[in-house]
């Protein structure tokens, strides 16, 4: 019996993917267990019926689903949409958005400057960014609480001076969450942002400049075109984990204030409804999703425009 | 000609990332400064001292949840790393395959996944398992720590090992060594900063975690930053800032060591 050398390496290569599904077996094995797979359980928590105590009675029910949209007048049954939980959605994407927009106000030039520094000093401007992104954000969001709550560094340097009498309501307010998540969040917008940056071609510009366009023509016609994957990468990477966001909005909103967030937890805490919190946190996940695939479209197509 | 023409000048563009800069650092600062006060105020400035340090030594509380959260992110960064590490070897340096799209993006999902859904996913899972099991330790908090850290190992340790190239491997199976001894004595020695700058970055991340850990803990399994969440809503004295500022120096020192490892494979190049 032969056995033809193209079926003993087509046997290696059966051999060889093998060994790699057992190598990274591990690792899918530990995501899926304890950190995607349990997403399913969520799907289906949101179509059962609310425990007395909270957790869930195992019998089939949309009233989570139904409670995501309507409320029910506990008096006369009466059914009316669910103003609450519009109002936190729409303020979550309010305030996501902001905080992007703002983010790409300020990081925008940041990540420009770094990129037009001198190669060896890139690195440098760019760890200044990172070593805030790596420390707590717990942390980061009690520093910006210091800085504008009422007894805080602005507040009372402001009495000092004289310019106001009484201390201005920063904290617990829509602004405070917006501020707090730019802080916290900016890093994740400049980074990708830079990435783009570094990469361009500044003859493009030179050449913008020979036929006589002005800084803003070239600024808004050349460069903002060529980063704009880098753009709408960024601007996933803040508006993402902003509309989810729960530290900032807890801290900085206080407990009036809600995010989506919070109002998942409150489902899971003193609610004691997990089948509406479950269904809350599906919503959520549509949304991030719809948010994913809008950046693979658009990244797609501008990636193809730019070598076109 | 007046002036020369920079062509990658943009007016304001400089003095809006140095705005940027130092609005980063100022809450950073304050912070640390302020956790030297001598007062009871972390606005008003009454005097150098240690006091607040010494008494966030001397709470039972902060010491424990302050272990606790070492403990945690050292286990989970180890059990995270390893996985890691073998997966970016089965991921990396080969052709496509069936299966390798979506190796990346299960490795990668933790990443995408708000983390307050999967905080409340895990919430659910586990009440269940405590319930069937009876036991409810560290466990929990240690198998979801490790869970989210696997994609943040992954990444220096595969863009290591795609900065190296086979041929040495390669060399040492034409020299009869096993595929383990060609492991042990080749691949691993070189992957080293890698694995290393992977770690880290996964006991940060670990240490740095709050939300998960806020949904999954037991009662009395506080780590720093949730004990430090429960504080927030009382008067803050600036013990929080003593507290803070050890944490980030903490931070500091693991980020800066990463930052020179993962810069190791540029100058092996040149």
């Amino acid at each position: 019996m032969t056995v033809s050398p193209q079926e003993v390496s087509e046997q290696r290569q059966k051999k060889e993917i093998r060994d790699r599904w057992f190598l990274s077996a591990p690792a899918l094995i530990l995501i899926v267990s304890a950190s995607v797979g349990p997403l399913v359980i969520v799907l289906l928590y949101s179509f059962l019926a609310p425990g007395n105590y909270g957790d869930v009675k195992w019998e089939f029910s949309t009233e989570g689903w139904f409670n995501v949209l309507f409320s029910r007048d506990i008096f006369d049954d009466t059914v009316s949409l669910a103003d609450a939980h519009f109002l936190i959605f729409w303020r979550s994407v309010k305030l996501a958005f902001a905080t992007t927009v703002f983010c790409l106000i300020f990081g925008f030039p940041t990540a420009y400057f770094i990129a037009t520094r001198a190669p060896h000093n890139r690195s440098l401007w760019l760890f200044l960014i990172t070593i805030p992104f790596w420390t707590n954000m717990l942390i980061r969001t009690f520093a910006i609480q210091e800085v504008i709550r009422s007894e805080g560094i602005i507040n009372t340097l402001l009495l000092k001076i004289g310019l106001i009498s009484a201390p201005i309501q920063m904290m617990f307010t829509d602004f405070a969450i917006m501020l707090g998540m730019t802080y916290v969040f900016l890093p994740l917008m400049v980074l990708p942002l830079y990435a783009s940056l570094e990469k361009l071609d500044f003859r493009l510009i030179e050449a913008g400049y020979d036929l006589y366009a002005s800084r803003f023509g070239v600024l808004w016609r050349i460069v903002i075109p060529l980063v704009k994957p880098g753009i709408i990468a960024g601007s996933i990477l803040v508006f993402v984990p902003a509309l989810s966001s729960y530290v900032v909005p807890r801290v900085l909103g206080g407990g009036k204030n809600l995010m989506v967030g919070n109002l998942i937890e409150l489902q899971f805490g003193q609610g004691r409804n997990w089948p509406l919190g479950a269904a809350l946190s599906v919503t959520l996940v549509i949304i991030v999703l719809f948010a994913m695939l809008y950046y693979v479209r658009n990244a797609s197509k501008s990636g193809g425009s730019a070598h076109g | 000609m007046a002036k020369s023409f920079s062509i990658k000048r943009q007016p304001g563009f400089a003095t809006i990332a140095m705005f940027c800069f130092f609005l980063l650092y100022l809450p950073i600062a304050t912070l640390v400064v302020y956790s030297f006060n001598s007062g009871m105020s972390i606005a008003t400035w009454e005097g150098f001292s240690l006091r607040w340090f010494e008494s966030a030594w001397n709470n039972q509380q902060v010491v424990e949840a302050s272990w606790r959260s070492l403990q945690i992110a050292a286990v989970a960064a180890v059990i995270a790393t390893a996985c890691a590490t073998l997966a970016a070897i089965a991921t990396t340096r080969t052709g496509p395959y069936r299966g390798l799209t979506f190796k990346y993006s299960v490795i990668n999902m933790p990443l995408l996944v708000p983390e307050i859904v999967t905080a409340v996913a895990l919430l659910i899972l586990f009440s269940r398992v405590k319930v069937w099991t009876g036991y409810s330790g560290l466990g929990y908090l240690i198998v979801a720590h490790a869970a989210f850290c696997v994609p943040f190992a992954y990444m220096p340790i595969r863009a290591r090992l795609e900065s190296m190239d086979l041929s040495l491997e390669k060399a040492a199976a034409d020299l009869y060594a096993s595929s383990f001894q060609t492991f042990r004595y080749v691949t691993l020695p070189l992957l080293w900063p890698g694995i290393l700058a992977g770690l880290m970055l996964a006991f940060v991340i670990s240490l740095d975690d709050v939300v998960i850990t806020e949904f999954v803990k037991s009662g009395g399994q506080d780590t720093l930053p949730t004990y430090m969440l429960g504080q927030l809503r009382r008067v803050v004295t600036p013990e929080m800032n003593a507290i803070s500022t050890v944490f980030l120096v903490l931070s500091l020192a693991i980020v800066t060591l990463f930052f020179f490892l993962s810069r190791t494979p540029q100058k092996d190049n040149e």
